[in-house]
């Protein structure tokens, strides 16, 4: 699995580019990070890869995923999961609903199905909360539930929008460590975006900083920058 | 840069069949009936109802009007009691709302205005008859005070100059400017500019005035015209409140429609379209009003004068609107126990006897009246509201907002008087051989019922999380899942506080179920304005309170139906109420 961005950038209608074209390859199991702070379009650009793009904007360059291209297919169509600052998890749902809600068709029957959700919350130590309310979990216990919801889908890619970012710091490191040892294990390609250096270095993969001029892309850690 | 460019509308994706069919469903559901039904009225107006076997074009209608008994005087009352009652509501309104603001919750001050938008015109109008009568509490709680030893000959209701109508009228109408001006105010930082302005030396009252009032008139103007344009052509208010000889236009309009001799249709259709001429003559006066009110306002702000105190002003409309909340409460109330009075002598303030005669008495009739209501209400809400659902998904599928023109669109049914149309679009049902016939009434009630469902669902669903359903889309749901699984059941709350606003605009609609039923389909609404007149009150009350009982009902199960079903829910449960 292989996440291939070729000279894309997004503007809207009739204004200039909202940042210069980004080239990229992101191999599975890598989470390549977009650096830069908001404002900027990064979140757009995650917007541009899932489908969601606000009409008005239009999209230029390549994006491919296992070769498919992506660009005509609409957003359930590409198999691109995406992570969010909050867990977005769905509110009428239980936690274990909203993880049925992801979990691929291809997996049957009704105990089946059950089975694989509470692998899922046992592995993401949410071992007994399948009928629980998701507004009174944790933040942590919401984000491990959404990155399993998005795990189930079975993703080709993963997109990451500053999803450690409402955390505090003790939590943050242990749900960086917890999503990228999923993806890597997965062998999913992720692109994450974030203003939070700590995060880049953490998923020690391709970083790209759309403050500088020319986009400085390094394969371990990026010296510190001055932005 | 050797990539294609791809807009971001993909083929199916961006739902233009949906579009497509909610613009087709709208054009000929919604406009065409309106434009057709004017023309219509329009022709007859002017001489031209081949259905009667009148060809030549004429003003002779419009002559023969003029010569109607009491035709002056019906105009007068008409501009009097409409634009007083417009402006009066409007001025209380946002008085209350300076007063008040900040001192209320918006959930709590929800509760309160609730039951005041959910009764039907006319169950208040009946209520406020029985309430300001001779015989009423307002006589009976004075008597002692007065020394009176029986009812005094006042004319409280139907009174000539049409005060009663204002009061009906209002209401009804300060309630709905001020659920209008809260959530224009929940738009705009308003403790702020508060805080800036008092600092500076401005008194509250003026603030409200110079700084919050110019900000919140753009985001009310519609609703204010829908209020003025209600206001100069009610009809139902007016028959059981206003003068009665000579009535206000619209009921001088409707007894020439109905009068036996057809002949009068054709000077009714010119009434109709004068009728169609005043809301927009009051509409130019408005703008007028607000080019001079910005010029003199603007004039002012700059004297920077902090004289004056509002203060007072803003005492006495919040005083003036809680006595016309506690006539309304009131009402209702008087609505109930004379439904259920026995014996009840002057001046005592409650019955010596109570009984449930009046309701269960055989052949009254109001179990079938229910029915059609019931069967009326369901239809109107269940079609308005998946229009509603259909435009707002289409519109979330394009991922664009609304234009100028589809907002107007939604207004329009609001805007142009009932009886301006309704008589040209039963002129064309007839000629179709629609009239008569449910179908025709549910489809001339649901032009005014899809209106305020839609205006209620918009603002919720353009609120709801879009991530939510973007979320849903990463794990490969489509569209329809997407509708159904997430967004339908996370906006419960507010999709069935829609269906209840609904099922009140249904119940409450007079003219398009008598026009449209052309008498034969007996309605709550029809059989209360028709028994408003008679002398039985018990059996007046019992119409009355079923009619106001049903929208409370529907509101009631818009707040339970969440509770129960998202009882576990707690980011549900906190929209709630």
């Amino acid at each position: 699995m292989t996440l291939i961005l070729q000279e894309v950038s997004v503007a809207r209608r009739g204004d200039a580019a909202l940042f210069p074209p980004i080239s990229l390859t992101v191999r599975a199991g890598e989470v390549a990070t977009v650096m830069g702070p908001s404002g900027i379009g990064k979140s757009t650009l995650l917007d541009a890869i899932g489908g969601h793009l606000a009409h008005g904007f239009t999209l230029s360059g390549r994006i491919q995923l296992d070769g498919r291209d992506l660009a005509p297919l609409p957003p359930e169509a590409r198999r691109v999961g995406l992570m969010f600052q909050d867990a977005v998890l769905f509110p009428h749902l239980s936690v274990g609903d909203n993880l049925a809600f992801g979990l691929a068709r291809s997996i049957r029957g009704r105990a089946a199905r059950r089975a694989a959700v509470e692998a899922a919350l046992d592995r993401a130590g949410l071992s007994g909360l399948h009928d629980r309310d998701p507004a009174t979990l944790s933040g942590g216990q919401r984000s491990r539930a959404a990155l399993m919801r998005t795990l189930l889908a079975e993703p080709r890619a993963l997109l990451l929008d500053e999803p450690f970012s409402r955390l505090d710091a003790a939590l943050r490191d242990d749900l960086r460590a917890f999503t990228f040892a999923h993806i890597r294990d997965r062998g999913i390609p992720a692109l994450m975006v974030t203003h939070d250096r700590a995060d880049a270095e953490a998923a020690a993969g391709l970083v790209i900083d759309l403050t500088q001029p020319e986009f400085r892309s390094c394969t371990t850690t990026c010296p510190a920058s001055t932005s | 840069m050797g990539a294609a460019l791809h807009a971001v509308t993909t083929g199916a994706a961006d739902g233009r069949h949906l579009r497509a069919v909610v613009l087709i469903t709208v054009a000929v559901g919604l406009v065409l009936p309106i434009a057709a039904g004017l023309w219509q009225t329009a022709r007859a107006g002017v001489g031209v109802l081949p259905a009667i076997g009148a060809s030549g074009m004429s003003l002779a209608p419009f002559r023969d009007l003029a010569a109607v008994p009491g035709f002056g005087t019906a105009l007068r009352l008409t501009l009097v009691t409409g634009l007083g009652a417009t402006a009066l509501s409007v001025l209380l309104a946002v008085g209350v709302c300076a007063a008040m603001h900040g001192r209320m919750t918006p959930r709590a001050s929800g509760r309160l205005l609730t039951p005041f938008l959910a009764a039907p015109h006319a169950a208040m109008a009946i209520g406020l008859a029985f309430l300001l009568s001779p015989s009423g509490w307002v006589a009976r709680a004075l008597a002692p005070v007065m020394g009176w030893d029986r009812p005094p000959m006042w004319a409280t209701v139907n009174d000539p100059a049409g005060l009663a109508l204002i009061l009906g009228l209002m209401v009804k109408e300060v309630p709905f400017l001020l659920l209008v001006i809260l959530s224009a105010l929940s738009q705009l930082p308003v403790r702020q500019h508060l805080a800036a302005g008092r600092s500076l030396g401005y008194g509250r009252g003026l603030v409200w005035i110079k700084v919050i009032m110019p900000q919140v008139w753009p985001l009310i103007r519609l609703p204010v015209m829908v209020v003025l344009a209600y206001s100069l052509s009610v009809v139902d208010m007016a028959l059981i409140l206003g003068p009665s000889n000579p009535p206000t236009l619209a009921v001088l309009l409707l007894r020439l429609f109905t009068a036996p001799d057809i002949g009068l249709m054709l000077p009714a259709a010119a009434g109709a379209l004068l009728q169609a001429l005043l809301v927009v003559g009051a509409f130019a006066l408005l703008w007028a009003l607000e080019r001079a009110g910005s010029a003199t306002g603007r004039w002012w702000v700059r004297r920077g004068g902090r004289g004056l105190s509002a203060e007072p002003g803003l005492w006495l409309t919040t005083a003036l609107s809680a006595a016309l909340f506690a006539a309304g409460a009131l009402a209702m109330l008087s609505l109930l126990v004379w439904s259920l009075a026995w014996r009840w002598t002057w001046p005592g303030l409650l019955p010596e006897s109570w009984s449930i005669r009046a309701w269960t008495t055989p052949g009254r009739g109001w179990v079938e009246a229910l029915g059609n209501t019931l069967l009326l209400a369901a239809a109107t809400t269940a079609l308005s509201l998946a229009l509603a659902i259909a435009w707002l998904e289409g519109e979330d599928r394009a991922r664009r907002g609304r234009a100028g023109w589809a907002e107007a669109l939604i207004y329009l049914p609001l805007l142009v008087p009932q009886i301006g149309f309704l008589f040209g679009l039963n002129v064309l049902f007839l000629q179709l051989g629609l009239t008569g016939g449910t179908i025709a009434v549910i489809w001339a009630q649901a032009l005014f019922v899809f209106p305020y469902v839609m205006i209620a669902l918009s603002d919720p669903w353009r609120a709801l999380d879009p991530r939510l359903s973007r979320a849903a889309a990463s794990l490969g749901a489509g569209p329809w899942r997407r509708l159904f699984t997430v967004k339908l059941p996370v906006l419960l709350t507010p999709i069935l506080t829609a269906a209840a606003i609904g099922v009140a605009v249904s119940v409450a609609q007079y003219l398009p179920t008598l026009f449209m039923g052309a008498g034969r389909i007996a309605t709550l609404t029809t059989e209360a304005v028709t028994l408003s007149a008679s002398s039985d009150r018990r059996v007046t009350g019992v119409y009355a309170t079923l009619q106001a009982g049903l929208p409370f009902a529907a509101y009631g199960a818009a707040v339970l139906i969440p509770a129960l079903l998202h009882r576990n829910r707690r980011d549900l449960q906190a929209e709630t109420g």
